[in-house]
Order: C-alpha cells, then sequence, then structure tokens
C-alpha cells in the first residue's frame, strides 16, 4: 500500500480546524488595507471594501471555507468532494495562497520594499499559510508527487439526479463559467497582477474540482442532457455582450470566437481523421481575401462589386474549398510527419504569394503588403454592423454586432462537426486516424475521405474568414503565417486544438480563447510570450496529454483508469476513509 | 510478387470456391501474408492478376472489399479507439452510401440508413459473441475477443470470400475451437473462407482443401491426407532426416521441390496469384 502518512503530523480535527479558520481569516485579511498607496493597481487600501487582488482572494477564501466544512460532514456539502480524496483540499488552500503571497511579493517587488505592505497584508500572508498546513496534515494521496498532478480513482457513480437539479447544475455551472470569463476579460490590460491573481485562482479552483471528480461528474451530465448544456451554453455566450459596457471586450470576444471557430475546423483535420495539418490558417486567409475583394472597399481589384453577406460567405467558402482541395490532392498521399512538412510549405506559399501580387512583382489582385483596407461594414436586411444599437437597455457596439453573427457562424461550426463526426464519414477518419491500413482495407477509399475532411475544414476556416475580414477592417498577408506572437497562426491553431483537447467541441473553443486572452492581458510577458507558452505547452503534455477537455476515447487511451461500464463500488463512507489510511 | 530483387511470391495459383474452407499453410517466410496482401490489393502484384467472380480485381484495397474480399491481419489492426460497436459499422463502409451532406442534413434517409447498419451490426457481434460489449472500447478487449472482434467486422463488409490470417495464433486450445466453430458458421452462411494457420490441428480439422506455401511457390494442394502425407510438406518443416551426406542429399531435395513446384505453376503463364471464387449459386 502507498505511503500516506501526512507530511505534517497533526490530528485530524487540529487539520481541519486549520484549514477552516485560516480561510476565515483570508476573508477577514481582504476587507483590511494591505497597502498604503492606490498606485498599486486595483486600489487595495481601502478598509471594509475589498477590490482586485483582494476579491479574489476572498473568493479563494470562501471556496476554502466551504471545501474545509466538507470535513466535518455537513449535510449536503458531502457531495462537494465525493472521493473524500485529500487533495482537493490542498489545492484549494493553495490557491488562497498563491493568490495572497503573489500579491504580497507584488507589492514589495513594484513598490520597493515589504515596508510597503499594510497590516491586513502581514495578516494576508499568514493567514493564507495556514490552510496549506493544514491540507498537509491530511493524509497524502500515496507517496510521490505523482498523485498530485493526475486524478485520483475514478469517483464514485453519482447518485441518479431527478427533476430539475441536472439542468440546474448545468445552467450554474455554465453561469459559473461565464461569470469567470467576464471577470477575466474585464481586467484592464494595465493591471497584469491582478489578471495573474485571477489566473491563479482559476488554475488551482479548477485542479481541486477536478481532483474532487466534480469536472468528470459535470461533464457527464453534460453529456447526458447534450442538447440542453449546448443551447445553454451558446444562450451564456450571447449574454456575454451585454455585460460588456467596453466595445473593446466584445471585440476580445469576436477575435476569440473567430479564432476558435478555425481552431475547431482545424480540429475536424487533426482530431478526427489524424492529418497533421500546420499550414490551416491559410484557409482563413483564403476566406478573407476572397470575402475582403468583393466587400465593396474601393481598394479592392474588384472596387464597386458589394456582395450582400452570404454570397460573400460563400464566395469565401467556396475559395478555401477550392484551395484545400488544390493542396490536399497532391498531399493527402503522404503520411505522417511528411504531411506536416508540406502543409507547412503550402501555407508560406499562400502567404508569400498574396505578398507578391501587387502588381510589380505578380499580377495585381491583393495589393501586396499593403493589403486591403477600408472593408465597409456588413448589412444584412437593412441592419447596418457598424452602427450602435441599443437592445433591452444594453448598448451593443459595433464589435457586439459582429460577435453576435460569429456566435451563428460558431454554432453553425459546431453543428457541421458533431453531425459529422457521428456518421458514417466520421467514423471513416476516426478510422483512418487509428489505422489507414486497416481502414482501406475494410473498404475505405482512404484518399477521398481524407480529401472530404481537408475541404470541410478548409471551407469552414473560409466561412470565419469572412467575417474576419469586416471585423477587422482590413487584410493584409502578415497574420496568416506559420507562427508568430498573436493568434491566429498556424502553430496557435494547432497549439488552442491540442490544448483544448482533440477531437471535442468544446476543447478547441476553449483553447482558443485561453491562447487568445492570455497574450491580451499579460501584457509584460509579451517578450517571453512564446516561451512561457512553450513551457506551459509541456507541462501540460507531460501531465495531461489529452488536452484540457479529455474526448472520453483519449482519456481512456493516455490513462488506463478502467472500463467504460465502471462497476458500482459501494461509496466509501466518507468519514473513515482518511482515518483509516492514515492508520495503516 | 518481387520486392527488389527477392521474390516473395512466384507463381501461386490459388482457386478457393463458394462455401469452402481452404488452408494456407507453409514455414515462416514462405510468403503466405505476401500473398494476402497481394489479393487484398495492399501490394501491387508485380506480375498476375486476381480475380473474383470472372472478374479482374484492380489492385486497390477499397475496391478489393467492395468487390467482396474481406480479411482479417495476423497482428490485429483494429481501431483500438473506437468501440467494438464502431469497429464493425466502419466495416460496413461499402455497403452505405451516406456522405457527408446526408451526415449534415440528418434527413430521414440518413437516419433509417444508420439504424439499419446498427442493427446488422449488432447482430454479427451476437453471431460472434460480442453483443453485450458494444461500448466497450475495442483495445480493452482480451486478445481472442479481439480476433472476433476483428472478423465480426470483415463479415459487416458482406464478403463472399473471407481471408483468415492466422485466426488462433495466441490462442489457447479452447478458444481455438471456439474459433473453429465460428469458421464454420461462417462457413456455412455460404462464404469461401480462405486462411492462414500454423496450427496444424486446426486446419486439417477445418479445411477441404489445403495449399502448402515453400520458399514462396506452391508446393502441394489437396485434401489434409494428401498434404499430410506429402514428403515435401514434412521436409519443408522439419528438414532431411540426418543420412549419409545431408548437403548433397538436401541439394537434391530442394531441386526436387523446386521442379515439382514449377511443374504444378506452368499451367498459368504469368499468374502470380489468382483466387476465383466461383460460384454456382448467389452465395448470402
Amino acid at each position: 500500500m502507498a505511503d500516506t502518512t501526512p507530511l505534517i503530523p497533526l490530528p485530524r480535527s487540529a487539520a481541519r480546524l486549520l484549514i477552516a479558520a485560516g480561510a476565515v481569516a483570508t476573508i477577514a485579511s481582504t476587507f483590511m488595507s494591505w497597502t498604503w498607496t492606490p498606485d498599486f493597481p486595483g486600489d487595495l487600501t481601502v478598509y471594509g471594501y475589498p477590490a482586485g487582488l483582494q476579491v479574489i482572494a476572498l473568493v479563494a477564501g470562501l471556496l476554502t471555507l466551504l471545501f474545509s466544512l466538507t470535513l466535518w460532514n455537513v449535510r449536503g456539502l458531502r457531495r462537494l468532494n465525493p472521493t473524500g480524496a485529500t487533495t482537493p483540499y490542498l489545492f484549494i488552500a493553495l490557491s488562497g495562497f498563491a493568490v495572497c503571497w503573489y500579491t504580497a511579493i507584488a507589492i514589495a517587488v513594484d513598490l520597493g520594499g515589504l515596508v510597503n505592505l499594510d497590516p491586513g497584508g502581514y495578516v494576508a500572508v499568514v493567514a493564507s499559510a495556514l490552510p496549506v498546513l493544514g491540507a498537509l496534515a491530511l493524509p497524502r494521496p500515496g507517496s510521490g508527487a505523482r498523485h498530485y498532478f493526475t486524478k485520483p480513482e475514478q469517483p464514485a457513480p453519482a447518485r441518479p439526479l431527478t427533476g430539475w437539479t441536472p439542468y440546474a447544475i448545468i445552467i450554474a455551472g455554465i453561469a459559473l463559467g461565464l461569470l469567470a470569463f467576464t471577470y477575466g476579460i474585464g481586467i484592464s490590460p494595465d493591471e497584469s497582477e491582478t489578471f495573474i491573481g485571477f489566473s491563479l485562482l482559476v488554475l488551482f479552483a479548477a485542479w481541486a474540482l477536478v481532483h474532487a471528480g466534480q469536472l468528470d461528474r459535470f461533464s457527464a451530465l453534460c453529456a447526458q442532457h447534450k442538447g440542453f448544456a449546448t443551447t445553454a451554453a451558446f444562450i451564456a455566450a450571447a449574454i456575454f455582450p451585454f455585460t460588456q459596457s467596453d466595445d473593446h471586450n466584445a471585440n476580445l470576444g469576436v477575435n476569440i470566437l473567430i479564432f476558435g471557430t478555425v481552431a475547431l475546423g482545424l480540429n475536424i483535420v487533426v482530431g478526427l481523421t489524424g492529418l497533421l495539418d500546420l499550414g490551416y490558417v491559410a484557409f482563413l486567409g483564403v476566406g478573407a481575401y476572397a470575402a475582403a475583394l468583393v466587400s465593396g472597399s474601393e481598394y479592392s481589384r474588384f472596387a464597386g462589386t458589394q456582395f450582400p453577406f452570404w454570397a460573400a460567405a460563400l464566395v469565401g467558402m467556396a475559395a478555401s474549398l477550392v484551395f484545400g482541395v488544390l493542396i490536399g490532392a497532391p498531399t493527402l498521399r503522404l503520411r505522417g510527419d511528411y504531411l506536416a512538412i508540406v502543409t507547412i510549405g503550402f501555407g508560406e506559399i499562400f502567404r508569400i504569394a498574396v505578398n507578391n501580387m501587387d502588381g510589380t512583382s505578380g499580377p495585381d489582385i491583393t495589393n501586396g503588403p499593403d493589403g486591403i483596407p477600408a472593408i465597409p461594414d456588413l448589412k444584412i436586411l437593412g441592419f447596418d454592423f457598424g452602427d450602435q444599437h441599443a437592445v433591452a437597455g444594453a448598448t451593443l457596439g459595433r464589435f457586439a454586432n459582429y460577435f453576435f453573427l460569429m456566435l451563428l457562424i460558431t454554432a453553425l461550426v459546431v453543428l457541421v462537426f458533431t453531425r459529422a463526426a457521428n456518421s458514417r464519414i466520421g467514423r471513416a477518419w476516426i478510422a483512418i486516424r487509428e489505422d489507414e491500413t486497416a481502414a482501406v482495407a475494410m473498404g475505405i477509399n482512404g484518399f477521398r475521405v481524407k480529401l472530404v475532411a481537408f475541404a470541410l475544414g478548409a471551407s469552414l476556416a473560409g466561412l470565419a474568414g469572412t467575417v474576419s475580414a469586416h471585423v477587422t477592417y482590413n487584410v493584409v498577408p502578415t497574420p496568416y503565417q506559420f507562427a508568430g506572437s498573436t493568434p491566429p497562426n498556424s502553430a496557435f491553431l494547432l497549439a488552442a486544438v491540442v490544448l483544448g483537447g482533440m477531437g471535442t467541441v468544446s476543447g478547441p473553443l476553449i483553447g482558443a480563447a485561453l491562447l487568445y486572452l492570455l497574450p491580451e492581458k499579460l501584457t509584460f510577458l509579451q517578450q517571453y510570450e512564446l516561451l512561457a507558452f512553450g513551457l506551459a505547452l509541456v507541462i501540460l503534455m507531460r501531465f495531461r496529454p489529452e488536452g484540457l477537455i479529455a474526448n472520453r476515447r483519449r482519456q481512456l487511451e493516455f490513462h488506463e483508469t478502467g472500463q467504460l461500464d465502471v462497476p458500482d463500488s459501494p461509496e466509501l463512507p466518507d468519514s473513515t476513509v482518511g482515518v483509516t489510511k492514515a492508520g495503516a | 510478387m518481387r520486392f527488389g530483387g527477392l521474390t516473395a511470391v512466384r507463381e501461386v495459383d490459388l482457386t478457393v470456391r463458394s462455401g469452402e474452407i481452404v488452408g494456407l499453410i507453409g514455414p515462416n517466410g514462405a510468403g503466405k501474408t505476401t500473398f494476402f496482401n497481394c489479393l487484398t490489393g495492399l501490394y501491387v502484384p508485380t506480375q498476375g492478376t486476381v480475380s473474383y467472380r470472372g472478374t479482374v480485381l484492380p489492385p486497390k484495397p477499397h475496391l478489393v472489399t467492395k468487390a467482396g474480399i474481406a480479411r482479417t491481419f495476423q497482428n490485429i489492426r483494429l481501431f483500438a479507439n473506437m468501440t467494438v460497436l464502431e469497429n464493425v459499422m466502419v466495416g460496413r463502409h461499402t455497403r452505405t452510401k451516406e456522405g457527408l451532406w446526408s451526415a449534415l442534413l440528418r434527413g430521414p434517409g440518413f437516419r433509417k440508413a444508420e439504424q439499419a447498419g446498427e442493427e446488422r451490426s449488432m447482430e454479427l457481434l451476437e453471431f460472434v459473441g460480442l453483443a453485450h460489449k458494444r461500448d466497450h472500447l475495442a483495445r480493452n478487449l482480451p486478445y481472442g475477443e479481439q480476433r472476433r472482434l476483428e472478423i465480426a467486422r470483415a463479415l459487416a463488409s458482406e464478403p463472399g470470400l473471407l481471408l483468415l490470417d492466422e485466426p488462433t495464433a495466441g490462442m489457447n486450445p479452447q478458444e481455438t475451437r471456439t474459433t473453429e466453430e465460428l469458421v464454420f458458421a461462417i462457413r456455412d452462411k455460404g462464404i469461401a473462407v480462405l486462411v492462414i494457420e500454423h496450427d496444424m490441428r486446426f486446419i486439417f480439422n477445418l479445411c477441404d482443401r489445403v495449399a502448402v506455401l515453400v520458399q514462396g511457390r506452391k508446393l502441394v494442394e489437396g485434401t489434409s491426407d494428401v498434404v499430410q502425407a506429402d514428403e515435401r510438406v514434412v521436409a519443408a518443416y522439419l528438414g532431411e532426416p540426418f543420412e549419409g551426406d545431408p548437403g548433397e542429399a538436401e541439394a537434391a531435395e530442394v531441386e526436387a521441390a523446386e521442379a515439382q513446384a514449377a511443374e504444378a505453376g506452368s499451367d498459368t503463364e504469368t499468374a502470380d496469384a489468382e483466387s476465383t471464387s466461383t460460384t454456382k449459386g448467389e452465395p448470402q
């Protein structure tokens, strides 16, 4: 049996008291002043009114307190930590600890010395360390650090929920997600410190929830009520612009949607069919350029021709489709690494060709490096996307309008993805990913099926490209490169798919949101961004190779956690587990 | 079939009639699997043709399967991360038509086809005894069940000729017997079976005819009695009894075997591999 003696020898009652007391003290500290000057981002000087990082510490404290109550077997709270594992307590305690200590260090560094800390700051530093000590006094999950990174055993099967509870839980979960997203996106880029604190909280809290088996249960619940969960998620996304007073955040939102939609298209090619395409951003570029050419911009080669949006979207899709087939037909005969290398090449060919088609180095089509500026706003059925519109008391700016259009397109792409994946052709794609030789021997025309995947992915990216051309006012060749420091580029798109989870719907969308938001908010990281990004990917691949959102299949593939039909194991009495393990 | 300077299979002429179980045996490296790969179009034969019911098949695997020849692999090649049911449904690929558009629009035709495909696949899973494991991942099945799933997947393409590449490799005697019964049941469905195997008891119990392949050539073909009685087969597997000067005797034996093989192959001038499932009635 694994060694589970706690690191700190303390009786269980003392440990849980330490956690709860530390949490309460942390909460109290957030109502005090942490520093004397409002120079530090987020004004932490006011007594009785938490702000900025204090709010984040407050939330961490509340969560820690809530979790600690499960150690007393409070009725109804047992669901919070059904496995009875001790790691969630440690991680939730670490969230408060990380936020408070980071804040204290940031104050000391930014303002020059510990002298700038007010009493509240010292209280927070001490108080937030207590729950960590308490959690370390609980039995360890096993000898070795591995147990802190990988998920513990499969959670006990949830009791079937009846009536409205599953719906309420789904809505609550999605609302929580929306809340976290709007809060994160609402943090001003000048307050990088606040955003880091927020990221620490989200990271550790999510880690704790994963270890408590909550995320598994939630995703199982969503899978059970798929239609409802999807609808709720889209409604939540549609509420987002109403929560923003600033059109800048809506701009971030629409860019995330574009990026996420393209990543979802790439997921068909990479995640389902297993074709490593490293030049995928070119299809976004083809769609954007095609839409720009027929947008009625006076700098377009076809100045004066202004297609209605539906026609422009079709042109963008068709152009990408043709480009996809042209690239796919010769390259899809290659497998694995060779395909990846060739697709990089073709992706770069697009960018360089567009760069040169300026009338001097080549035919005058794309205006070369200047691109096509002054793309007019869309007008659909008299609705001008460039104007502000007042809807239900909220003013929706230009980007909010495009956000709604893009949300519709994302919904369409999600529909296409799920329907295609669960069909004869989707099965053929997955079969080719799994074993191309066997798939071909089972009667699948490998080349044709792969070409369909390639063409479908390309045309979906082209569709997103048509909107992106209008959102950004202009199209230039530079963003459509293989690797760069800002999304979208092929490397980031692939990272969004891999980070989020291959073969899933929500994975690439979440991955895209993270990859877009982090560089946007952590401006000070700009020089080290790619380094940090690479490190994050390495760490993720080491500990969670299936991505943030695990496809059921891939999860089973990477962690041999057992069968799909886990036999109903009798639920262990929560209270005794820790003690007996500790004694053994 | 030639790989560079190496001729892996030469002048093998084999005919399988419908409702027949034919065994293909030979020492390791004799070219049995290469022969299968030629038949199914995974290798393009350098010489010779494969014909099925009178038509010559193009060397494209998916067209061969479509025509009605399905196979299993020596080292199991299931779609490891798909469920058992999905594996079988992939096998039905050539017998269904629904393309991307019908998948996206989900009309009544699509639903009907999906449902029919699922029902048919479940029938096959029941046939091989895996119906209760429909939602398991193929990779999590025990070895013997993976073999049976591979057979079910091959059967899903509604073949007239089934090629089994060492279906009992690594099985215990009881599992081998189950497989034997399964192969008989497949034959009773009117499907011709060509099976590669090293388990002689299995082969001689099962097969109506047995062909012996040695160093890429067909040594002998006939009923199990004929093959078992043939000295050259014994020699190919066990070597010559040690008498006198082994070098000379062996050389003479090999020469004799080669002469015999050349004679057997001479009636088809250029055919490396020919499999004809000549049918009298329509096989089910």
